[in-house]
C-alpha cells in the first residue's frame, strides 16, 4: 500500500495565487474524511483569513474501475455494475444502462414495462431528492429534516423492495422489459405513497422555505450564470436554477414520457436557494407523474418476447426445447451486439447521465463509458465557491447534490 | 452519611472489575461518522427514525477519529483511500474496534478488480464482518451488537497482550 | 439523419474534408487532431453546441492502427440536436490539442482521458492525474493494462490465499 504524500506547493503552484507562495494565504484541506464533504472528497482550500481564495477540489478517492469492470462482463451480468455507481438513483442507472442496450441491439420493450419503469424511476428520483433534502438540511444543521426526509425515503425503499427483492442495489430493470411483473400489493402501495407524500413536501416547505436562517444562508450564495453553467456542463437541476430550460424528459422524451403531464420546473436565481426551490418543486413534479402512469398502466407482457435477447419465461423452458436452448445460450454465453458505438442519455435526479457503449460483435462491451453528471456539476464548483466563507462552502457543496459514487466511477 | 442518606438504601452490586468496564465500553461506544459509498447511505438509515440505532448506546457518531471508539468501514475501498483509512485508524485511541460493512469492504464484493481493495482487513484488522449488498439496517445493527458481545468477553488479560502487541 | 442536421454534417465535411458514419440516427463524423479546435469552436458558435456532454475516448489496441479514438459528444440546447466527433489518435503519440478554451469542462475530462489513456492534450492548464493515486503506473482503461482480478476465497482454497493475503496488523 502505497503512502499519504505530503501536500507540497509545488505540485498545486498553477492552481493557487501569487500569496499563497509567500505564506500570506493559507492553504487547508477539507476532506477526504469531513461529515460535510457528502463522502470521500477532498477540497484543498486557498484561505484568506475565513474567506475563500481558490478551491482545488481532489477526486479519485471512490475510484472503483467501473467502466473497465464492466468489458469483462457480458452485457446482462454488466447491470449489477450501474446499481453500484450512483447509489442514490439505481433505477435511473439501470435505466440508462438497458436503454443503451436496447439501443445498440434495437430491441423493443412492451408499454407496461415501460410505464412500471417511469413509475419507479420517478419514486427513485424522489428518494434521491430526499436524501439531498435531508443531508443539506443537516448540513446546515435542521436536524429534524433527516429525521423526515428518511421517514418517506424508507417507504419508497419498502415499495422497491417489494417489487425487487432488494431494497437498493435492485436491478429490476433488465434489457428487454423489467425482472418480472410486480406483485399485486405493489398498486396499493404507491397509492398510499401518492396520498400522503403531497402533504410531506408541505410539511419540509413549513419548516425550511421560509425560515429566516435558512434563507440567510442559503440567499444569493454561490451564484452560478447561465454561461458558465453550459461552458462547464453543468445539467440537471443545478442547470434549470441557473435559467436553461433543458430536461431530456421532455426535450428527448423515452419511456413514454411524452404521455405524461408535468412541468419542469425553472429559476432564473441560479443561487444555492434557488437550487433548493427546483428541487423540492421537483418532487410535487415527480409525485405527479408517478400518479399519472399508474392510473394509466396498461396490462399486458413486461418482456420483450424476441427470444435472441430476452430469455423465456419458466414455465416454457419445460415444454419447449427451443426456448431451452435459448435459456441455456443467453445465461452461459450472452448475446451478441453489433460492432458499433451509440450514445444514450436519460435525466437523472443529478443531472444527464449518459452512457456510451461501444460493441464489438461480441458478448461483452467493448467499451463503456458513463458520463455521469456530478463529475461536471463537482467541476464548476471551484468558480463558484470563489471569495465565499467557508461556512458558505458546505451550503454551495451540498446544494450541488453530489454523489461520489457518481464521481469517481 | 453522605449518598445513602439522601438517597435510601441503595444496595450493594458486586461484579468484577472486568464486566464494570467492558460494560461502560458497549454502552458507550461512539462510531465514527464515516461513510464511503452505498453502504453509507444504509448507515444513515440505521440512524434514521425508523431503525434508530441509539437505542443499543450508540446514537453519536464523531466526525473526528480522535473522539471515536468503532470504525465503521461502510463501503468500498479504493488503493487511493486505503493510505488514509490506515491513517485515520491510527489516529483512533484504544481500545477501538473495525466493523467491515458490506461485501465491497469485507472482500471486494462484485468489484475485483485494479482499484479496489479485495477486503479491508488489507489495510485495518477487522473484528466483526457484516455481509450484504448493501446490508440492510437491521444487519448493521446486528453486526454491532456481535461487537458488544465480543467486546463483553475480552478480558485484563487480552488488552495486556494487545498492548504489547502495539508497543 | 435528422434534418435539421443535414446542413451542420455538410458544413463540417466541407471544411475539415471529413468523413462521417451513421448508426441508429446518430452521426458520428471523423477529424484530424489538428482540426478539433477549429470544428468545435465553429460548432459551438454557428450551430449553436453550447453543451460538450461527454468527452472520452476508446483503445482499439491491437486491431486498428490510429489506436485511439478520442470522442467528443456535443449537445445543442436550442435546436436539440447531437453530434458526436471522433478524432483518431496514434497510439505512439497520443497528443490532441486542448479544448480547455472552448468548453472549461474539457479541463477535468481531459485530465481524465490523461489519467485512464494516457492521452496528453498540448496546452492542458492542469496536466495531472486525476482519478487514479499520484503514483500509480500504467493507464487503467487501456487494453493492454489487465483488469487485475484476484483469485476469490473459498473453502477449497482458502488456506492457500490466507497465507499470501496481506493482513494489516494491529
Amino acid at each position: 500500500m502505497s503512502q499519504i504524500e505530503e501536500v507540497s506547493l509545488d505540485k498545486f503552484k498553477h492552481l493557487v495565487s501569487e500569496r499563497a507562495l509567500t505564506g500570506e494565504t493559507m492553504l487547508l484541506n477539507m476532506g477526504p474524511q469531513h461529515p460535510s464533504t457528502h463522502g470521500v472528497l477532498r477540497l484543498l482550500l486557498e484561505l484568506d483569513g475565513e474567506i475563500i481564495v481558490n478551491c482545488i477540489p481532489d477526486i479519485g478517492y471512490l475510484h472503483t474501475g467501473i467502466e473497465k469492470n464492466m468489458e469483462a462482463k457480458t452485457y446482462q451480468k454488466a447491470e449489477v455494475m450501474t446499481d453500484r455507481l450512483d447509489y442514490m438513483n439505481t433505477m435511473g442507472n439501470n435505466l440508462a444502462y438497458v436503454m443503451a442496450v436496447e439501443k445498440l441491439v434495437d430491441l423493443d420493450v412492451p408499454v407496461r414495462a415501460q410505464a412500471l419503469r417511469v413509475i419507479l424511476t420517478e419514486l427513485q428520483r424522489i428518494a434521491s431528492h430526499l436524501v439531498w433534502l435531508g443531508t443539506s438540511g443537516l448540513d446546515l444543521a435542521a436536524m429534524s429534516m433527516f429525521l423526515y426526509c428518511f421517514r418517506e425515503r424508507e417507504q419508497i425503499l419498502d415499495i422497491f423492495e417489494l417489487v425487487s427483492g432488494q431494497r437498493m442495489m435492485t436491478t429490476y430493470f433488465r434489457p428487454g422489459g423489467v425482472w418480472r411483473d410486480v406483485p399485486v400489493e405493489f398498486e396499493k402501495a404507491v397509492r398510499d405513497f401518492i396520498k400522503i407524500f403531497p402533504k410531506r413536501v408541505d410539511e419540509y416547505e413549513t419548516l425550511l422555505t421560509k425560515n429566516p436562517l435558512f434563507l440567510d444562508r442559503m440567499l444569493s450564495i454561490g451564484r452560478l450564470s447561465k454561461e458558465v453553467a453550459l461552458s462547464y456542463g453543468v445539467t440537471g437541476p443545478m442547470l434549470r436554477a441557473s435559467g436553461v430550460d433543458w430536461d431530456l424528459r421532455k426535450a428527448r422524451p423515452y419511456c413514454g414520457y411524452e404521455q405524461y403531464d408535468f412541468n419542469v420546473p425553472t429559476r432564473t436565481e441560479g443561487d444555492t436557494y434557488a437550487r433548493y426551490l427546483v428541487r423540492v418543486q421537483e418532487l410535487r413534479e415527480s409525485i405527479k407523474i408517478v400518479e399519472q402512469a399508474l392510473n394509466k398502466l396498461p396490462l399486458g407482457p413486461v418482456r420483450s418476447s424476441n427470444r435472441k435477447f430476452v430469455t423465456p419465461p419458466r414455465s416454457e423452458i419445460g415444454v419447449s426445447m427451443e426456448s431451452l436452448i435459448h435459456h441455456f445460450k443467453l445465461w452461459t454465453e450472452g448475446f451478441p451486439a453489433p460492432k458499433a458505438s451509440i450514445y444514450s442519455a436519460v435525466e437523472s435526479p443529478r443531472g444527464e447521465l449518459g452512457l456510451m457503449l461501444e460493441g464489438d460483435g461480441g458478448p461483452k462491451p467493448y467499451r463503456v463509458h458513463l458520463r455521469t453528471p456530478s463529475f461536471d456539476n463537482l467541476g464548476v464548483l471551484s468558480q463558484i465557491v470563489k471569495g465565499h466563507l467557508v461556512a458558505d462552502l458546505v451550503a454551495i457543496l451540498s446544494s450541488t447534490d453530489i454523489v461520489l459514487g457518481d464521481i469517481d466511477r | 452519611m453522605g449518598v445513602e442518606q439522601k438517597l435510601g438504601n441503595m444496595g450493594v452490586v458486586t461484579t468484577t472489575l472486568e464486566s464494570v468496564v467492558n460494560w461502560g465500553r458497549t454502552n458507550a461506544m461512539w462510531p465514527m461518522l464515516f461513510g464511503l459509498a452505498c453502504c453509507a447511505i444504509e448507515m444513515m438509515s440505521a440512524q434514521s427514525s425508523s431503525y434508530d440505532m441509539s437505542r443499543f448506546g450508540m446514537e453519536l457518531m464523531r466526525a473526528s477519529p480522535r473522539q471515536s471508539d468503532l470504525m465503521i468501514v461502510a463501503g468500498r475501498v479504493s488503493k487511493k483511500m486505503g493510505p488514509v483509512l490506515r491513517r485515520l485508524y491510527d489516529q483512533m485511541p484504544e481500545p477501538k474496534w473495525v466493523i467491515a460493512m458490506g461485501d465491497c469492504a469485507s472482500c471486494g464484493g462484485v468489484f475485483n478488480n485494479y482499484a479496489i481493495f479485495q477486503g479491508v482487513d488489507e489495510v485495518v484488522p477487522v473484528d466483526v464482518f457484516v455481509a450484504g449488498c448493501p446490508p440492510r439496517p437491521e444487519a448493521l445493527i446486528h453486526g454491532v451488537m456481535t461487537i458488544h458481545e465480543k467486546v463483553k468477553g475480552e478480558s485484563f488479560k487480552q488488552y495486556a497482550e494487545k498492548y504489547k502487541q502495539t508497543t | 439523419m435528422d434534418k435539421k442536421l443535414e446542413p451542420i454534417v455538410k458544413a463540417i465535411q466541407d471544411k475539415f474534408s471529413a468523413t462521417f458514419e451513421e448508426f441508429r440516427d446518430e452521426v458520428h463524423l471523423f477529424v484530424k487532431p489538428e482540426q478539433i479546435i477549429d470544428a468545435l469552436t465553429l460548432l459551438r458558435d454557428e450551430f449553436n453546441f453550447e453543451l460538450l456532454s461527454a468527452l472520452t475516448a476508446t483503445d482499439y489496441w491491437p486491431q486498428e492502427t490510429p489506436r485511439f479514438h478520442v470522442i467528443y459528444q456535443l449537445t445543442s440546447l436550442v435546436k436539440n440536436l447531437s453530434v458526436q466527433i471522433r478524432v483518431p489518435v496514434n497510439g505512439s503519440s497520443p497528443n490532441v490539442p486542448t479544448a480547455t478554451r472552448v468548453y472549461s469542462v474539457a479541463n477535468w475530462r481531459e485530465r481524465e482521458l490523461l489519467d485512464m489513456f494516457g492521452i496528453e492534450f498540448d496546452g492542458h492548464p492542469d496536466p495531472r492525474r486525476i482519478l487514479s493515486p499520484e503514483d500509480m503506473e500504467g493507464h487503467p482503461l487501456r487494453k493492454d493494462f489487465p483488469l487485475g482480478y484476484e483469485e476469490p476465497q473459498f473453502t477449497f482454497n482458502f488456506d492457500e490465499i490466507d497465507l499470501r493475503k496481506p493482513y494489516a496488523k494491529e
